[in-house]
């Protein structure tokens, strides 16, 4: 019951996003309004029981959909920016030094993996190439090795990451 | 006025990371690297492209008040976010790819994937 | 004032054409799906600012489809890469 529910309101919401500014009722017209609802019931009918598969419904508490936002205008726009800047030089220059290092994540459930995962592609001189099913760990390819990190077992997801601490701020989101 | 200067200066920071991803793609020795300069580089520029058509968007419904530049604006901001996630995901997939069909890392100091046993 | 836009589509679409050098010469199958992924962002933002040069929302709307088809097809792609398939 709880999977269409929240299927219904997210496809509603969804709706609302895709048809703001259509007519004079604020910023929506009535039969828009209508249309919404009738559709979302029906994808809600449709379809939650495939788009809710787990019995885990952490991601529905709104307090976690908005520390998503907070997250990626703040800490997460300020790594990309300057992941940019160092892939620009590196674009310029030519000095690389890749490597495939391995990374536990320390994340337990799978939006948490997913989120850290996109996370470093996204940033600093950083793609994931693979991750690993039991325990999670993520391989991460670096454009440019740190000297002594290619000696080194494991390293920390932390210490990919300069300025913010992203793998806290992903545990207050997905844990 | 203000909002025609950051617009400018929005697609100049987009075209030019653009830019330089293409140049990235065109001259790093492999594909890991060059998935690098166009994974970060050109989703950047892309997102501060569609950045720019969101100030725009703004600027011109405050300033004539039409419904349709909100439309604008919303619609610009879904798919730049569409962008952003399914770019990440895909070249996740392609550099899994890549290892999987036995392609090595070229000039690489270190591969712990490679001796992990498939 | 969307004369900054038409520049912006003009060196968009010249980027466009330089991916695909890559897209000609790319020694592995890797390499080509890179490139035509590449090709597709840049097809995305192109589309976006086009939507502001001709004020129509409607290529707005193709983008955000093309985003996601261009996903699925790249998915599709990487799979057969792996042997997956």
């Amino acid at each position: 019951m709880i999977a269409y529910l929240v299927t219904f309101i997210m496809a509603f919401l969804l709706y609302l996003v895709f048809s703001a500014g259509s007519g004079t009722l604020w910023l929506w017209s009535p039969s828009e309004l209508l249309a919404g609802f009738l559709l979302s019931l029906l994808t809600a009918a449709v379809a939650g029981k495939v788009l809710c598969r787990g019995k885990d419904y952490r991601m529905a508490n709104p307090v976690r959909l908005l520390i998503l936002p907070v997250y990626i205008l703040g800490p997460f726009f300020i790594e990309v920016t300057r992941a940019n800047l160092d892939v620009a030089y590196r674009v310029i220059t030519g000095k690389i030094r890749p490597g495939i290092i391995r990374v536990p994540s320390g994340m337990k459930t799978d939006f948490g993996a997913f989120l850290l995962a996109n996370s470093i592609t996204l940033t600093p001189g950083t793609i994931t190439v693979d991750i690993s099913e039991e325990t999670n760990d993520l391989f991460v390819h670096n454009i440019n090795v740190p000297a002594g990190w290619e000696t080194r077992d494991t390293v920390e997801a932390r210490e990919l990451f300069g300025l913010a601490n992203i793998p806290a701020w992903i545990r207050r989101i997905a844990e | 006025m203000i909002a025609d200067v950051l617009v400018v200066a929005c697609l100049v920071i987009g075209t030019a990371f653009n830019c330089l991803g293409i140049i990235g793609l065109l001259r790093f020795p492999d594909v890991y690297t060059r998935m690098h300069a166009t994974t970060k580089m050109t989703t950047f520029g892309s997102v501060f492209t569609a950045l720019s058509v969101i100030i725009y968007g703004a600027a011109q419904f405050i300033g004539t008040g039409d419904g349709q530049y909100v439309t604008l604006a919303v619609h610009t901001l879904l798919a730049a976010l569409a962008l952003a996630v399914t770019n990440a995901i895909g070249s996740h997939a392609i550099a899994r790819g890549a290892h999987r069909s036995g392609i090595k890392p070229a000039q690489a100091v270190v591969d712990r994937l490679g001796e992990v046993p498939p | 004032m969307t004369a900054p836009f038409d520049i912006a589509v003009f060196i968009l679409l010249v980027l466009v054409c330089l991916a695909l050098v890559r897209l000609v010469l790319g020694p592995t199958i890797a390499d080509r799906a890179v490139a035509v992924d590449t090709v597709n962002t840049l097809v995305v933002a192109a589309l976006i600012v086009l939507g502001v040069v001709y004020q129509q929302i409607i290529f707005i709307d193709v983008a955000i489809v093309y985003a996601l088809l261009s996903f699925v097809s790249t998915l599709y792609v990487a799979k057969y890469i792996g042997g997956e398939l």
